[in-house]
């Protein structure tokens, strides 16, 4: 009923269930209908999401912007004595979730920080555990792959040691970002400073095996081809084919603005926004759910990525600073009330959810 | 809604099908925009296939100072109000010089407001002005709803208004002022302006004398899904009659700086669905125009996936959806349109008025 011939396998293998291959993915990637792919897509989530849109009530903590890793996609990260340096220390950090707690319906926490300098293990761990302490009701997400890397390479603890002493600290899950591409080139050039795609991976496998549940992610739109884009994806494939333990998976595109490479990188088009994520959806047949991330697609592009196989679209989060530094033209919080609007919009059933997609509360109609 | 009805209507959008308005609700409800996009699409492709049209275009607004004190509005300004202003012959010549070396430039747009006291010779000897410094240059000017004050003015018949206007090199008119054809709501959005059979009986007029037009929707306010698209159904018996519409515009609502400004602006869901569902429903019009200054553009090049073939033009400076909080940039440039349009897989076209390809010395991006 809808592409071209060129296209009829792959909607056969789609129909069936069937798991789609690289070459399928790169063909993908050249596809020009861009109705048709999130046709593919919008079947497949609603296969296996049904019509539940999942979003959370949370507050993003940021710990520092201080950070040793340089990427040149960054436009978050400064030295110790840059202008805008800053470093919560334990009674900022508590400060901020005091005031977002004021909404009743505030339901956990996203924490994610810089590499800071001078800081060590201990003084993220102290943070982490006042906020559980005060708050022992808010779910407590946190820390990248690329932090835990670091954590593990300054306290000389191994990572699994490092994972168990969060999670004694309250941890409940651990964000998805830093993965970027998970290609060593691409790492090289962009990211040659933290945590390498191997190791990367490494935290996630250990944090599954300690039945702690991750979320992957991609940056992409920068220097990576679409292969690496495709590659990308089945690295994810693969390591959720050995664990399970990926909840969803977030696309990230680049924002170029105030970055280094932002001189000769363009940002990407709400087309090669739309059709990576119907693609990832397609590919990454055993991760149950996929973000749209509004804070950088945009509220309208995150709307329609509904009808383009996303079933998540991410939360209020209070006040987000590490995309706005990179030039975000989203707004930095939205109200729950806006996101259930966007949500039935689209003719989906709005649910919040906390940081390992348990329901909390739903709005049939 | 039945299940029955819906599937009907899902058979006949899929086989490019006219609708009525039952199964257009029913798709409406249905909700299934990536259906409707497909649909939308395919439909595009028979009547235009791969190519997007642009033009190189120069919006001029007269006047802001308006009688008609319409609550859609965030343009107007009442005389004597900061803000207000009037352009006079020597402030149109200088933007004229301006225009006359604008690279192609083929159309100039003009859409003002019911001014208390400027006389219809005024807007005549604007469109003469403009005649004259640039003969070669299509004149797209002035809403039904403007047709009609003038005829009021003059006491002329809207025929006459027109003639005299075409006379003096007036090429086409702009399809705005038609909101929501429905009495309910323009009593509530906009009462002290044309009326619906007014804006049809202009509309229908100037077709008859040979000037082609466009048609509009504005919508996402205080209408219900059933009069936005009854008006969309207006439209088409119309086409049917006269065949005159070019391209059909639809305007989401942009409630900041109205007098409906306890509205929210609809999503963009919302507006790519009507997109799609416009496109189906005006099986008879031949282009559907995705106006970047009111979605936005990276909207406006995903409306190229859900049936749009013409992304409009360069546009230089535009004031009145700016004053309404629209945070689309003023221009663009031919190049960065052509790049849109290449980067969503079509092919562009430069165009004059009529949808006349015009030779633009560049190849299109492969």
């Amino acid at each position: 009923m809808y592409s071209s011939e060129e296209y009829k396998e792959i909607e056969k293998k789609i129909f069936a269930g069937e798991r789609l291959s690289r070459e399928d993915g790169i063909k993908l990637f050249a596809c020009k209908d861009i109705a048709w792919l999130g046709n593919m897509a919008d079947y497949v989530r609603q296969q296996k999401c049904g019509d539940i849109v999942y979003y959370n009530v949370n507050c993003h903590v940021n710990l520092t912007n201080i950070c040793t890793s340089k990427c040149k996609f960054c436009a978050f990260g400064r030295d110790k004595d840059d202008k805008g340096a800053y470093a919560m220390d334990v009674e900022d950090a508590l400060a901020l979730v005091r005031d977002a707690s004021k909404d009743p319906n505030l339901a956990g926490l996203h924490v994610v920080s810089g590499l800071h300098s001078d800081w060590s293990f201990e003084d993220y761990l102290q943070r982490l555990q006042a906020l559980h302490d005060e708050f022992p009701n808010l779910y407590l997400k946190g820390f990248t792959g690329v932090e835990i890397t670091h954590f593990a390479k300054i306290s000389g603890l191994s990572v699994e040691q490092v994972l168990r002493k969060l999670q004694q600290a309250g941890l409940q899950a651990i964000a998805g970002g830093g993965a970027e591409i998970l290609s060593d080139r691409v790492r090289n050039e962009l990211c040659p400073n933290k945590a390498t795609a191997a190791q990367w991976l490494e935290v996630s496998r250990t944090a599954h095996k300690l039945g702690i549940k991750t979320n992957a992610s991609m940056l992409y739109g920068h220097i990576e081809t679409l292969e690496e884009r495709v590659d990308h994806l089945l690295t994810l494939r693969d390591l959720q084919d050995e664990t399970g333990g990926i909840q969803t998976f977030i696309c990230f595109p680049f924002l170029p603005k105030h970055t280094e490479l932002g001189k000769t990188v363009q940002q990407t088009s709400m087309w090669d926004d739309l059709r990576t994520i119907a693609i990832s959806r397609l590919m990454l047949d055993n991760i149950t759910n996929i973000k749209a991330y509004w804070v950088m697609l945009t509220v309208p592009v995150a709307q329609i990525a509904l009808g383009f196989g996303a079933n998540d679209i991410d939360g209020t989060i209070h006040k987000e600073t590490i995309l706005h530094d990179a030039g975000a033209s989203s707004p930095t919080a939205l109200s729950e009330d806006n996101i259930i609007k966007i949500i039935r919009e689209a003719g989906r059933i709005p649910a919040a959810c906390d940081c390992n997609f348990n329901i909390l509360r739903t709005f049939a109609d | 809604m039945i299940k029955e009805l819906i599937l009907q209507a899902r058979e006949k959008a899929n086989a490019g099908l006219r609708l009525n308005l039952q199964e257009a609700l029913a798709l409406y409800e249905d909700n299934d925009l990536l259906f409707l996009a497909d649909c939308a699409r395919r439909m595009k492709e028979k009547k235009s296939g791969r190519q997007v049209f642009y033009n190189v275009n120069k919006h001029i607004n007269l006047t802001n100072i308006c009688t008609s004190g319409c609550p859609l509005c965030a343009f107007q300004k009442k005389e004597g109000e900061p803000g207000g202003f009037v352009l006079e012959e020597t402030d149109i010549a200088k933007i004229l010089e301006e225009a006359k070396v604008t690279r192609n430039l083929g159309e100039i747009h003009i859409v003002s407001a019911l001014h208390p006291d400027k006389p219809f010779e005024y807007y005549l000897n604007v469109v003469k002005q403009v005649r004259q410094a640039l003969p070669q240059v299509d004149i797209k000017a002035f809403t039904p709803v403007e047709i009609v004050h003038f005829s009021q003015m003059t006491g002329k018949s809207i025929k006459e208004v027109l003639e005299i206007l075409q006379k003096a090199g007036l090429s086409s008119l702009p399809g705005g002022g038609a909101e929501i054809l429905s009495d309910r709501v323009r009593e509530i959005i906009c009462p002290k302006k044309a009326t619906t059979v007014q804006w049809i009986e202009t509309i229908k007029t100037a077709h008859k004398l040979g000037i082609r037009t466009n048609c509009t929707m504005m919508y996402g306010h205080i209408e219900t899904i059933e009069e936005r698209l009854q008006h969309l159904f207006t439209l088409r018996d119309i086409q049917d009659e006269t065949g005159g519409f070019q391209a059909f515009v639809s305007f989401p609502f942009h409630p900041a700086n109205t007098g409906l400004d306890y509205l929210k602006r609809v999503g963009s869901w919302e507006d790519m669905k009507m997109m799609a569902l416009s496109r189906l429903i005006l099986d008879n019009v031949d282009h559907i125009k995705a106006f970047w200054i009111m979605l936005t553009m990276p909207i406006a090049q995903l409306a190229l996936g859900f049936g749009a073939d013409d992304l409009d033009g360069t546009i230089g400076e535009e004031k009145i959806i700016h004053a309404a909080g629209a945070n689309t940039g003023r221009g663009i440039t031919r190049s960065k349109l052509r790049q849109l349009i290449t980067e969503a897989g079509f092919e562009p076209v430069e165009r004059d008025t009529f949808y006349h390809p015009v030779e633009t010395g560049e190849e299109a991006v492969k």
